[in-house]
């Protein structure tokens, strides 16, 4: 996509350039040229293409069935992140730091308590609002076990700027022992 | 005495300006008016400039304490809402107000009193912003005003209701101001100047301010229902109590995604009217350009969903707006291309309004491009709400307008001062402005991709952002040092240049054929047009215009006449006599002024005051028209002749009526949305406790609505409709005052109260329309006997009835089937 558009820019400035350059023999200024090819036909051609793309990327970024996914809860509040999840005894509930097992899909379900917030970890999926009344579900991955960080990409109000959280993505064994209740 | 200067000497009489304060508080002219909205607009302009270096300041360096978190959200939120509303919107009016009336060979617009209420609208309620920034109280929620935290409980103070009420003042002005560039252009033409004769600009502008009557009217209405749910606690947006936040976005962006074509239009409208010109031809494609346009409107309706593809909507759904917002690129793409091809055709010479066209291309085109990634839904879900947007948005409104609004006041600013430009300040000016504008935003898109959102007021150290915005910060002061240079330059072209001569720019378009800087008349006699071009033609036509060798060359009555057209063909219909200078704009605009300041202050039971106010004033502005007197067939020059417009069915009055209840159709239809949107997606539903139905009460208020629009439909009766009506209102009333759920209870009482007060309202007030003409008729006004009032008068019953009835049986029947 940047190519794409760095190359149409360039040529775009190119033709501008040209039309400056001096005067020499007659030049070809048909509608036909410029509007049909350049206007119509050059930009439908592109967006038909970038469309279908982005279109089956995104079908492949959505939740799908999978029986080893597992649900987590995700609570937002000014200015705080609260995640809750089945443990082996009972809910876990984890204020500020959301943890996962690497390599396995997770849903996440966005609540919230107050305003518009949004849910976003740059690394490991795009964003989504929780909005109060609704409920979205957001599906994430995590590749490899490790810490990521995550923010809230919805203007919250004074504590935006520090309405952030963490997500440690386990290891099996760290997980079974999250899991278990240690950490 | 030459004709010439006796002719301008007569009309001056006339069309003039009296010195003195009265004179400047009274005027109409829209010259003057067109000229005090841009330099009000450019105010706000520099003010925002100066909001958006405080927000640099404080981004410049992580972790910075040169404003905390309240002010800061305070600073972008007014940074966004004067760029917005008090800049370009306004700016683009005040330059159509000036230049469309001689573009298009006419004297004035078609509602000169409506343009000085509208200025004077914008002036009032832009301060009241002002006045809540220098409180320190200036609205914190965001331009977009998300709910709930713009709701009482997440924004308790005043900020919000600043605001609500300030922007929908601001708005009453747009509205007022579309519907008279809308009449101005299909109307007051010159005669022969059929719609495919007419300068690209207009047609710009008929779209624009078109879209401006579709696209305002939910802004109104969200900001509406919003101060209510804050006001009186009525929960429209309040999820507990079956409102949604999510239809203050649908509302919001109903509005601000035409809105972003709304701004560029018209300075597309700049880029095709001086182009040509600079390149020493004429523009490629003109059929074409107009079929872009029309896409271009017609297509910006069917997008506002972009802004909302994280809230959890459907894929598939998601696909299809995705595929609106990159469809936009084909009209646009056509416009850049016939642009190009234009340069092409002819000879450009980069002289200073070319340079800053430049400045346009590259900008804006960087713009569209990103635009298209972020019209990429996956694309989106990262690029969302960081500050890769930010730079997408400036990228398309600083390219899209600014740069083209630069290049017109180069190209135009001898046209208002009749000075000529003779500096090279304005080349310096414009390539720090360029320079710092990419320096400051290209960086943006960078530091958005590694993941810097929007609306922070600070950022950690160590997270590699902090170089990144240093840059954009000098960048921003580059910028800000070429704005300075820019103003230096215009004063100085005001205070010391050399006369300019006519014509400077070798165009052929109606605004050079006359005197610089124009007269209050603008042309002592009007042009009969047979070409695109009007001066390639005839380069003498201002000579010959100024000697009274048009129509309409001898003043008569004392009337500031102008000639109204067929819309299609530009024949002749009829002259239009436009009112004087008067206070009457301002005295409204007071009254209304103070109905939103008591809405501010919380005296809410003293707010009806002023409207009534604004009614018996409206009365007033309506009653002072036209005479009793029939005049007939007046002679106009070369042996033709027309009728006054009071004589007439389709005077510019009744246009302006059909395109002031479009908008208010567009608001009821968006006040319907509401109520299924409500009852459809939002939690909480269905309500606890429905309407208690009453079939006789029903009953009523249908046989009035019957008896409204059956009665006096052939003979323009209007006593038999009015007491239908009268029954109607009866029926709305007692509905929401017997039968409807309390509306602080649940959404949908909230939405019902509206709904029926807005059918009650219109109900009344074309009850008082038609009082209005039965009494204008019994005093022997021309115009309410032959002439449109009666017609006015008639739509205004239709409309009522239509609304009323709806909102009567659209309360009543869930209950009904339940």
């Amino acid at each position: 996509m940047l190519a794409g558009g760095a190359a149409i820019l360039v040529l775009v400035c190119a033709l501008l350039a040209l039309a400056f350059r001096p005067r020499g023999a007659v030049r070809d200024t048909s509608v036909r040229r410029w509007i049909v090819g350049g206007g119509l036909i050059f930009p439908t051609a592109i967006l038909a293409v970038l469309l279908a793309y982005g279109l089956v990327v995104g079908e492949r970024l959505l939740p799908r069935e999978d029986p080893r996914t597992i649900r987590v809860v995700a609570e937002a509040s000014r200015w705080q992140w609260t995640f809750a999840q089945p443990g082996n005894a009972g809910m876990i509930r984890t204020p500020g730091v959301l943890h996962i097992p690497a390599g396995r899909p997770v849903d996440v379900e966005l609540r919230t308590l107050d305003v518009i917030h949004a849910f976003w970890v740059p690394r490991l999926a795009g964003k989504l609002d929780a909005i109060p009344g609704h409920r979205n579900v957001l599906r994430i991955e995590a590749g490899q076990p490790g810490m990521y960080y995550g923010l809230c990409a919805e203007y919250c109000g004074i504590g935006h700027a520090g309405h952030g959280f963490r997500v440690i993505a386990h290891d099996a064994a760290g997980w079974a022992s999250f899991q278990a209740g240690g950490e | 005495m030459t004709q010439a200067l006796r002719l301008h000497r007569a009309f001056e009489r006339i069309w003039g300006t009296p010195r003195g304060w009265r004179g400047t508080l009274s005027t109409v002219n829209h010259s003057t008016l067109g000229v005090r909205l841009m330099v009000t607009a450019f105010a706000f302009f520099l003010i925002g400039g100066v909001l958006a270096m405080l927000i640099r300041a404080q981004l410049a360096t992580p972790g910075s304490a040169f404003a905390g978190p309240d002010i800061y959200n305070q600073l972008f939120t007014m940074h966004g809402s004067i760029m917005m509303f008090l800049f370009a919107i306004p700016m683009f009016e005040g330059f159509a107000i000036y230049m469309l009336p001689k573009m298009l060979g006419a004297r004035d617009l078609a509602f000169p009193r409506m343009t000085a209420y509208g200025w004077w609208c914008y002036l009032f309620g832009g301060s009241l912003l002002l006045i809540a920034m220098v409180l320190g109280v200036a609205p914190d929620a965001g331009w977009f005003m998300y709910t709930p935290l713009s709701s009482k409980p997440y924004s308790p103070g005043i900020n919000s209701d600043f605001w609500l009420l300030g922007i929908t003042f601001v708005e009453i002005s747009a509205i007022v101001t579309a519907v008279d560039i809308v009449v101005s252009i299909l109307k007051l033409r010159a005669p022969g100047m059929s719609l495919d004769r007419m300068p690209l600009f207009a047609w710009y502008m008929l779209v624009t301010a078109m879209m401006m009557l579709i696209g305002f009217p939910p802004l109104i209405l969200g900001s509406i229902l919003l101060e209510l749910e804050r006001a009186f606690g009525w929960p429209f947006f309040d999820a507990e109590r079956g409102g949604d936040s999510l239809l203050w976005q649908h509302l919001f962006w109903l509005f601000g995604h035409p809105e972003v074509y709304i701004i560029f239009l018209p300075a597309a409208g700049v880029v095709s009217t001086i182009l040509p010109v600079m390149a020493r031809t004429r523009i490629l494609g003109y059929g074409w350009i107009v079929g872009a346009i029309l896409a271009l409107g017609f297509l910006s309706f069917g997008l506002w969903v972009h802004h909302m593809f994280t809230v959890g909507i459907p894929h598939m759904a998601l696909a299809f707006f995705s595929a609106a917002s990159t469809l936009v690129a084909i009209p646009t793409g056509v416009q850049i291309f016939a642009w190009l091809g234009t340069l092409w055709a002819g000879r450009p010479q980069m002289k200073l309004p070319m340079l800053y066209l430049v400045g346009f291309f590259v900008t804006f085109v960087m713009g569209g491009l990103t635009g298209v990634m972020v019209a990429v839904v996956p694309f989106d879900w990262q690029a969302h709400d960081t500050a890769f947007v930010t730079a997408h948005l400036h990228y398309v409104l600083f390219g899209g307008f600014v740069f083209p609004m630069l290049a017109a006041t180069y190209y135009w600013l001898g046209h208002v001062t009749g000075r000529q430009y003779s500096y090279t300040l304005g080349k310096a000016a414009f390539w720090l402005i360029f320079i710092g504008f990419h320096l400051t935003f290209f960086l943006m898109h960078i530091v958005g991709l590694l993941g810097q959102p929007r609306r922070i007021d600070t950022y950690p150290a160590d997270i590699g952002w902090t170089g990144y915005n240093l840059l954009s910060s000098v960048g921003g002061f580059v910028t800000a040092i070429g704005f300075g240079l820019f103003v230096i330059d215009l004063l100085l072209q005001f205070f010391h240049a050399p006369r300019t001569r006519r014509n400077p720019w070798g165009a052929g378009t109606l605004e050079w054929a006359m005197m610089l800087p124009p007269p209050s008349y603008n042309i002592a006699s009007l042009p009969q047009v047979d070409d695109r071009e009007p001066l390639e033609a005839a380069p003498d036509l201002a000579l010959s215009l100024a000697r009274g060798e048009g129509y309409l060359a001898e003043p008569r009555n004392n009337w500031r006449e102008t000639l109204a057209v067929e819309t299609a063909s530009g024949r002749i219909d009829h002259i239009v006599v436009l009112p004087g200078n008067t206070l009457l704009p301002l005295w409204t605009a007071l009254v209304t002024g103070a109905f939103f300041v008591l809405m501010l202050l919380g005296l809410y039971a003293w707010a009806p005051v002023p409207l009534i106010g604004v009614a018996a004033l409206g009365w007033r502005w309506a009653w002072v028209q036209g005479g009793k007197q029939p005049f007939g067939k007046l002679p106009i020059g070369f042996g033709d002749e027309a009728c006054v417009h009071a004589e007439v069915q389709g005077s510019p009055g009744w246009w302006g009526n059909v395109f002031f209840l479009s908008a208010n159709g567009t608001f009821f239809g968006s006040l319907l949305f509401g109520y299924a949107f409500l009852w459809t997606i939002a939690p909480n539903w269905p309500p606890p406790e429905l309407l208690t139905p009453s079939v006789p009460i029903l009953a009523i208020g249908v046989a009035g609505a019957a008896v409204a629009a059956l009665f006096g439909r052939r003979v323009r009766a209007l006593k038999g409709p009015v007491a239908g009506l009268a029954a109607l209102f009866v029926a709305l009333i007692a509905t929401v005052w017997l039968l409807a759920p309390s509306p602080t209870s649940h959404a949908y009482g909230a939405v019902l109260a509206v709904l029926l007060g807005y059918g009650a309202l219109h109900v009344a007030l074309a009850i008082l329309i038609g009082m209005f003409v039965v009494r204008r008729r019994g005093a022997g006004y021309v115009a309410a006997t032959l002439g449109a009032e009666p017609r006015i008068a008639r739509l205004w019953i239709d409309y009522a009835l239509a609304t009323g009835a709806t909102a009567l049986i659209g309360a009543h029947m869930p209950a009904l089937l339940a």
